[in-house]
C-alpha cells in the first residue's frame, strides 16, 4: 500500500486515488489512541517473548520430573508452578506462545491472499465467474465455522499443518465475500470507467485503480478475524486435533491440564488466561485500526 | 410472500446439495484408505476387496456421490463402524441433548444480550453502554472452552455449589426435568450462552441507535408522541436485523457446541464428534457433520422467511 491509496469512507463520493498523507493521518490518530497503543504493545510484548523464548525460558520446556508435578504458583525455580508432568509452565507458556500465534496467525494471511483474489476476481469481472465464485463460498458458508474447522481437521487428522489448512478454508469465505462487496463498489466508479476509456487493460487497472481502493477494507477486516482464528487454533488443539503432544501449545497445554484443575486450579488456567489476553487485545488493536482508518463494513 | 418463500427454498436446494458433496468428500479428504478403520491393516487382501465392493469404494467418484446422496435422502446415514449401530439412531439422541443446551443458552444468551443492547443503544455513552462495550468485548474474545473451566472451578471445585460434569448424577445420558438435571446444564449453558450474548448486545445497540438517528422518530417525537409509541415503532424497524442475528446465533450454538460439551463432558453432538474423530469412524462423522449443517441452511431459511415477513421491503428483492 502507498499514498495513491485513499480514504475507504469515502468510497462513495468519487476523488482522485491520490490523497497525499492518509497514511500519515492514520499513524498520528494510532498514535493518540491510548488503548490501541496499549493493545498494540501487549501483543508485541507477546510475539517478541513468543520468538525469543529460548533466550527467555528459564528451563527446558520438555524435562519432565516426576517429584516436581504440579507444583503451585510461586514455587522456588517454578515462578509458574509446574504442569502435570512437572515440566516448568512458565517455560512451556513461553514456547505455547510460538505456536498458538503461528496457528492463529497464519490461516489468516493465507485466507487474506486466497480469499482476497477469489473476492476481487468476482467483484471485478462480474458474471458467471462471479456466480460460480460466490455461490462455491456460499456452501462453505453453510458450516457454523467451528464445526468446518472440526470436520476438515477431523476428517485429516491430527497435526499442524492440518489444523492450519482447516483453518485456512474457514477464514476464505468471509474474506472472499468483504472483498467481493468491497470491489463490486469500486468498480462502478468513474475513475474505472474513465481508466478504461483510455485503453487500460484489466489487470492495470486492477493493480493501479482497484488494488489501493480495496486492500484496506480487507486488511482491517482480515485483523479482526485474528482474535477469532487463534481461540478456534486453540480449541483445535484443545480438541486434541491440533498441534500433538509433547509440544507445547496453548490450548493443548488447557487440554493436559484439565484433569488437575481439582489438585492446582490457578495454574491450570493459565494457558486459557494468555489465549483471552491474546486475543482480546488482538480485538481492540482491530478496532483502532479501523477507526483510525475510517473503514467501515 | 408466497413467491419469495418459495425462490428462497429453491435457493437452498443447490446449497443443501454442495453441503452433501462437501460432507461426501470429507471421506476422501481423510488420509489412509477409509477400509482401515473397519478391518486391520493385515486383513486378508480378499477380504478388504469383498468390504470394498460392498461399502461401493470400487465405484468412480461421481457415482459413489450419486449412490451417498440416494442414501442421504432415503433418511439412511450408514453405520457407525466402530458400534455397528445406524448412525441416525445414535444422532438423534445426541441432537437432542445439544439441543438442550442451545435452547438454554439461546433463551439466556438472547435475552440478557438484546436487553444489553438496547438500554445501551437508547442511553448513548451512558454507565450502561459502556458496561455493554465492555462485556461485548469479553463475550467476543474469551475463549469460552477455557471460561468453562473457570466456571467449574469457581462453582464446583472451589464452592461445591454445581457439579462439574456430565448430565446427571453417574452419568446418565437421558433428560429429566429434576433439580439434579437442571443442576448439571446450569454451567455448560451459562458458558455457551457468553459468545450470543456479546454479539446480540452489540448489534442490537448498533441497530437501535441507527433507528433512533433517522428521521421519522424525529418526525414521531415532534408529533408529540410519548416514549412507549415511540419504542413501537423502533422496535418493529429494529426487528428484521435482530432475528437474522438471533438465527444465526442459534446455529453457531448448536454447530460449534463441540467445546463446551467436550468441557463438561456433555453427550450430545459434539461428544460425538469427539468420539467419531479418534475412532476413525468415518460413516459417524459425516452423519453429524450433514445433520448440523442441513440445520444451519434451514435455520438460515427461516429467517429469512421470518425477516420478510417482518419487513415486506425484504420480498421484493
Amino acid at each position: 500500500m502507498d499514498a495513491t491509496a485513499i480514504k475507504p469512507s469515502s468510497l462513495e463520493r468519487p476523488r482522485a486515488a491520490r490523497s497525499p498523507g492518509y497514511w500519515s493521518k492514520v499513524g498520528r490518530r494510532l498514535l493518540r489512541d491510548p488503548v490501541t497503543m496499549g493493545c498494540l504493545a501487549v501483543l508485541l510484548l507477546i510475539v517478541l517473548s513468543a520468538i525469543f523464548a529460548d533466550v527467555l525460558a528459564p528451563a527446558d520446556p520438555y524435562k519432565a520430573s516426576m517429584i516436581r508435578r504440579l507444583k503451585p504458583i510461586g514455587t522456588p525455580n517454578h515462578p509458574l508452578g509446574t504442569d502435570e508432568l512437572g515440566r516448568d509452565m512458565l517455560t512451556r507458556l513461553l514456547y505455547g506462545g510460538r505456536m498458538s500465534l503461528v496457528m492463529g496467525i497464519l490461516p489468516v494471511l493465507n485466507a487474506l491472499v486466497i480469499g482476497g483474489l477469489l473476492g476481487i476476481v468476482a467483484g471485478f469481472f462480474g458474471g458467471r465467474l462471479n456466480m460460480a465464485i460466490m455461490r462455491t463460498i456460499d456452501v462453505l458458508y453453510a458450516f457454523p465455522s467451528v464445526l468446518l474447522a472440526v470436520a476438515i481437521s477431523g476428517a485429516l487428522g491430527s497435526g499442524l499443518t492440518n489444523a492450519i489448512v482447516a483453518l485456512t478454508i474457514v477464514f476464505v469465505p468471509p474474506l472472499a465475500r468483504i472483498a467481493e462487496t468491497v470491489t463490486t463498489q469500486v468498480r462502478g466508479m468513474d475513475f474505472v470507467d474513465a481508466a478504461r476509456a483510455s485503453g487500460a487493460g484489466s489487470f492495470t487497472i486492477i493493480r493501479v485503480h482497484l488494488l489501493p481502493n480495496v486492500l484496506g477494507p480487507i486488511f482491517v477486516y482480515a485483523s479482526s478475524l485474528i482474535s477469532v482464528s487463534i481461540i478456534l487454533a486453540s480449541g483445535l488443539s484443545f480438541l486434541g486435533l491440533g498441534v500433538e503432544p509433547p509440544q507445547a501449545e496453548w490450548g493443548l497445554m488447557l487440554n493436559t491440564l484439565r484433569q488437575a484443575i481439582y489438585v492446582q486450579p490457578w495454574v491450570a488456567v493459565l494457558p486459557g488466561a494468555l489465549i483471552f489476553l491474546t486475543s482480546i487485545c488482538c480485538n481492540l488493536a482491530s478496532d483502532g485500526l479501523r477507526t483510525a482508518m475510517e473503514v467501515k463494513l | 410472500m408466497f413467491a419469495y418463500i418459495l425462490r428462497r427454498i429453491l435457493y437452498i436446494v443447490p446449497i443443501a446439495l454442495g453441503v452433501t458433496l462437501l460432507v461426501f468428500a470429507l471421506v476422501h479428504i481423510a488420509p489412509g484408505d477409509p477400509l482401515n478403520a473397519v478391518v486391520g491393516p493385515d486383513a486378508p487382501a480378499e477380504v478388504v476387496e469383498q468390504l470394498r465392493r460392498s461399502y461401493g469404494f470400487d465405484q468412480p467418484l461421481p457415482v459413489q456421490y450419486v449412490i451417498y446422496l440416494g442414501h442421504v435422502l432415503s433418511g439412511d446415514l450408514g453405520q457407525s463402524v466402530a458400534t455397528g449401530r445406524p448412525v441416525i439412531a445414535d444422532l438423534g439422541r445426541a441432537l437432542g441433548n445439544t439441543l438442550i443446551l442451545s435452547v438454554g443458552a439461546a433463551i439466556v444468551g438472547f435475552t440478557s444480550g438484546i436487553l444489553l443492547g438496547a438500554l445501551a443503544g437508547w442511553h448513548r455513552g451512558g454507565f450502561i453502554d459502556r458496561l455493554a462495550t465492555l462485556l461485548t468485548l469479553i463475550g467476543v474474545s474469551v475463549p469460552h472452552y477455557w471460561l468453562g473451566m473457570v466456571l467449574v472451578i469457581v462453582m464446583a471445585v472451589e464452592l461445591n455449589l454445581l457439579p462439574a460434569m456430565g448430565m446427571a448424577p453417574g452419568g446418565a445420558t437421558g433428560w429429566g426435568f429434576t433439580g439434579a438435571h437442571l443442576a448439571h446444564a446450569v454451567l455448560p449453558v451459562l458458558t455457551m450462552s457468553v459468545i450470543p450474548m456479546g454479539i446480540v448486545a452489540r448489534s442490537v445497540r448498533a441497530t437501535v441507535a441507527e433507528v433512533l438517528q433517522q428521521e421519522f422518530v424525529q418526525a414521531l417525537r415532534a408529533k408529540g408522541l410519548g416514549r412507549g409509541p415511540v419504542l413501537r415503532h423502533v422496535v418493529r424497524n429494529v426487528a428484521p436485523t435482530v432475528v437474522s442475528v438471533l438465527g444465526l446465533q442459534f446455529g453457531y450454538l448448536l454447530g460449534g457446541s463441540i467445546l463446551i460439551e467436550t468441557v463438561f463432558s456433555w453427550p450430545g453432538t459434539g461428544f460425538l464428534l469427539n468420539e467419531a474423530i479418534f475412532k476413525r469412524d468415518l460413516p459417524l462423522l459425516q452423519g453429524t457433520i450433514l445433520m448440523l449443517g442441513l440445520f444451519f441452511v434451514l435455520l438460515n431459511l427461516l429467517v429469512d422467511i421470518a425477516q420478510a415477513a417482518l419487513d415486506p421491503r425484504m420480498r421484493r428483492s
